[in-house]
């Protein structure tokens, strides 16, 4: 059963079609990846999915009870347990790597305000209990280096790496990765990819990854969609997409 | 000083037992993990080292059985370590940055039958040739991060399990762990510790638990430690420098080890910690000078200011403290002045403020840096010796540090000079040999003396001198000496020279290649607008060949001995590399190696006629690609001018 099922989804802008009737079936604890050229919808698939746009027409259901989400607000869908790593680094770039992850579990901050001016029962629990649970991401993501530096100073690689980590700290079941890997050398790739592997098996984390990197793509991605104008036009494991003559002719053009 | 000889009747494991009936709630390890210090009292220390024993035994590891470690400090790497020399079985540790070639080498020389891992890293590197590795009958592994797919493989084992079955074995039988440990004799071997392999594979050094204890017993005699002392380990566990605190040193005066949460940032936790003691190669100096050096440069005037007038007052009131002798009152006032005002905050921001003592090994040390540390308060002193004689052998005693000299011989330990010069030594630390090689051996242990290798000699005060290799001094035409590593490190006090080879044997003149530092002289070229992109553009930039120009002339201004004067240099397009095979694991150069590599350009420095040469440049990349690019490489010669 899947975990995330997107039914005959169109977007349009005035006129223009972004994504027009895609069907994708998102599974439990694999890797999804999503490609095709510039423009072809991959961002505003994500962007369906995490709430920041509505489907003009279609549905997007999530998890066992098949909950319709195409019409949620983004905090909705992220109380939901889908996090998301943006392409363009959407982090407090003038805060710390740690303020940056503890600021992200703010969901989980249900004390009151008496209690946080004393700091005092519950309140002191919980920022102990968050504490905890961003350490572990910074352990995970191998941040601890960095831990106390202000994130505007750190190599974009890394930056890359603590937005990842932001997700994570949301403990998402399903995780929307926007071009993990653009303008990253291949040391840095390489770390990631380990990253996004071992999120998949370590942490039972759904995958959804958007990336223009193929060679990246075919080796890590238990299924492929293409898209091309807003339009599906493939789908189906790394070995069956390099065959598909569509995306063949999508990606080098005709003959 | 507490006199501690009676420690020298036990193996580690028995020590172990000693501490824990003494002190066992007290710390004895601690790691930080996921942000915060955990402890590990020598209770749980020696809990988790029956455990470890008892399952290994379980698995088959017998008496004289080998086991190697492999990966970064982590308190389980001692647990592995001490539960296998509970068996009686030997230990031996494995540079973490080994590649699986030279991995497959070291253990098939080894005997190992079962290897410790910290991570998948290191796994990953035995996958790749377990085919060549019969006798490897398991692999153990402390993270199981990134190993789900290997858990149905039972070649692999997490350590977890292995906890688990040492204790169900341990309920059954509960009396067997004592009896094991009882079995055990001082004189067994323990431990094989590489030698850094300077000329070919390494060879594996034997030492016994008695090697060990005594190190640590003789060092308390002389440097008070006390089992309130913190000590942070982050050397490489392979070496010995590291082994000599974790089991020498630790056992025996109960210190408390710390384990820093990861490489990257065991300077970060080392100021956390603020240790009583540390130990270091040489480098490990070299960058706190040039961080501290990077930290003024970017500081405001009045810092600069006050910190160049007080750290030449410090250098003048260095030099008297190091020499033992009374300084002038005004200079003692004004250097009390500069001890409140900057050097204990300087060294408070590194975490060195409760240090008592740092020791510097493994190579020869500028003795700049000497007055340097001693002028900021860092009571730097020199060690020598070893591997074969677990590290240590000689030191400098407080007040009496000279930085031509490595000091005294620790108490018990004999020094003489041998007719050809070398510097022999005997004590009980002195390894029975090295396994498999008796030729070697022989060698080593000729006429029931420790064979260095290395040339010295004892000074007037009794101090020892220690020249350099035996085999790497060179002579000039006229057959005066010089020792290249010695003008290297002279020449490497500048802070804009990373690297530098010296070059002269039988030769008219002494030459050199220098490597630039990619940091300081990056950041120089910056507050100049000079741009530039890769570490070839900024190593021969003409701005950047005129610097080295001058850091020579001063050099040569500098040298005691004519016949030492640089006359030629080039400036190298490329940073020496352990990768590549032209430093040790230690960092040390490879002579031969260098020699055989750069040959073109060593032929050019002794062409007098010889302006440029154009060289191919051959960059082998992380990812497997490689790419060869040419360029036109000077040559200097210092008569001529820039």
């Amino acid at each position: 059963m899947s975990l995330l099922t997107i039914s005959n989804v169109t977007l349009s802008f005035g006129g223009l079609n972004a994504l027009s009737g895609v069907n994708m079936d998102i599974n439990p604890n694999m890797i999804t990846s999503v490609i095709g050229p510039n423009g072809a919808g991959k961002t505003s698939i994500l962007n369906c999915i995490s709430g920041f746009y509505h489907p003009t027409s279609g549905d997007i259901q999530f998890g066992e009870h098949k909950l319709s989400i195409s019409n949620f607000s983004p905090h909705q869908v992220s109380n939901l347990g889908i996090a998301r790593a943006f392409q363009n680094l959407e982090l407090f770039s003038g805060l710390s790597v740690l303020d940056n992850l503890l600021l992200a579990r703010h969901q989980n901050l249900k004390y009151n305000f008496l209690q946080a001016v004393f700091y005092f029962g519950k309140a002191s629990r919980i920022e102990a209990e968050n504490r905890e649970y961003v350490e572990e991401i910074i352990d995970f993501m191998e941040l601890e280096a960095v831990r106390h530096q202000i994130v505007g100073n750190l190599a974009y690689g890394i930056q890359k790496r603590v937005e990842v980590a932001r997700a994570l700290t949301l403990a998402p079941q399903l995780l929307l990765l926007d071009e993990p890997m653009a303008g990253m050398n291949i040391e840095e790739k390489e770390d990631m990819v380990r990253f996004i592997v071992d999120i998949r098996q370590d942490r039972d984390v759904t995958v959804v990854l958007i990336e223009h990197d193929l060679g990246v793509v075919m080796d890590i991605s238990d299924h492929i969609y293409v898209l091309d104008f807003g339009e599906l036009i493939g789908s189906g494991t790394p070995e069956e997409i390099a065959q598909n003559p569509k995306v063949i002719e999508a990606y080098i053009g005709e003959e | 000083m507490e006199n501690r000889d009676h420690l020298l009747q036990f193996t580690i494991p028995q020590l172990l037992r000693w501490r824990v009936n003494k002190t066992g709630e007290k710390t004895a390890l601690r790691e930080k993990d996921f942000g915060y210090w955990n402890n590990f009292t020598w209770n749980l220390y020696y809990e988790r080292v029956s455990q470890v024993a008892l399952g290994l035994e379980a698995l088959g590891l017998k008496k004289e059985g080998k086991i190697a470690l492999i990966g970064d400090n982590i308190p389980e790497m001692l647990f592995m370590a001490v539960g296998a020399q509970s068996l009686g079985a030997i230990a031996a540790g494995v540079y973490q940055t080994t590649l699986p070639e030279e991995i497959n080498q070291l253990l098939d020389y080894m005997d190992i039958e079962m290897v410790f891992c910290d991570d998948q890293e290191q796994v990953d590197k035995l996958v790749e040739i377990r085919d060549k590795l019969p006798k490897v009958k398991k692999v153990i592994y402390e993270d199981p991060r990134g190993m789900r797919s290997y858990r149905s493989d039972d070649w692999f084992m997490d350590i977890e399990d292995l906890y688990q079955m040492g204790k169900e074995v341990a309920r059954k039988n509960p009396g067997r762990y004592e009896s094991l440990v009882d079995e055990g004799k001082p004189d067994d071997i323990c431990f094989f510790c590489l030698t850094s392999g300077t000329t070919g594979l390494s060879k594996a050094t034997m030492l016994t638990h008695r090697n060990y204890i005594n190190m640590g017993v003789q060092i308390s005699k002389t440097d008070k430690l006390e089992d309130t002392d913190e000590y942070v380990s982050f050397l490489p566990f392979a070496w010995i420098g590291e082994q000599m605190n974790s089991f020498g040193v630790a056992m025996a005066t109960g210190i408390t080890i710390n384990f820093p949460e990861s490489v990257e940032t065991s300077m970060e936790d080392l100021r956390e910690i603020g240790p009583h003691f540390m130990f270091g190669a040489p480098r490990i100096y070299e960058t706190i000078r040039s961080q501290i050096w990077l930290k003024i440069d970017e500081s405001y005037w009045l810092n600069r200011k006050l910190y160049a007038f007080f750290m030449k007052v410090g250098e003048q009131a260095a030099d008297y403290r190091m020499s033992g002798k009374k300084m002038p009152v005004s200079l003692g006032i004004l250097a009390w002045l500069g001890r409140q005002m900057i050097y204990r905050p300087l060294i408070n921001q590194l975490g060195l403020l409760r240090l008592r003592r740092a020791y510097t090994g493994g190579a020869a040390l500028g003795p700049e840096l000497f007055t340097f540390y001693q002028a900021i308060g860092v009571n730097l002193k020199q060690i020598y010796g070893q591997t074969e004689i677990v590290g240590i052998a000689y030191m400098h005693r407080d007040g009496d540090i000279r930085s031509d000299t490595v000091g005294f011989p620790l108490p018990e330990t004999e020094c003489k000079i041998s007719e050809k010069g070398e510097i022999l030594s005997r004590s009980p630390s002195v390894s029975p040999g090295y396994y498999k090689l008796p030729e070697k051996t022989k060698e080593l242990l000729e006429d029931g003396w420790l064979h260095s290798g290395d040339a010295g000699y004892i000074d007037k005060d009794g101090h020892l001198v220690v020249i350099d290799r035996l085999s790497d001094v060179m002579h000039d035409k006229d057959g005066k000496m010089f020792s290249p590593m010695f003008l290297e490190n002279k020449l490497k006090f500048s802070p804009y020279i990373k690297e530098a080879v010296i070059l002269g044997d039988k030769q008219e003149f002494v030459s050199a290649m220098i490597n630039v530092d990619p940091i300081v002289v990056g950041k120089w070229a910056e507050d100049r607008g000079i741009s530039f992109s890769t570490y070839m553009d900024l190593s021969q930039k003409d701005e950047v060949e005129k610097l080295m120009f001058q850091q020579v002339v001063e050099f040569n201004q500098n040298v005691d001995e004519d016949h030492y004067k640089i006359n030629r240099f080039v400036v190298l397009y490329k940073l020496l590399d352990m990768d590549e095979g032209e430093l040790t694991k230690t960092g040390k150069i490879r002579r031969g190696f260098v020699q055989k590599k750069y040959k073109d350009l060593i032929d050019g420095l002794y062409d007098a006629t010889r302006k440029e040469q154009e060289v191919e440049a051959f960059f082998q990349y992380q990812d497997g690609q490689s790419a060869t690019v040419k360029t036109n490489i000077r040559f200097y010669t210092m008569s001529e001018g820039v």
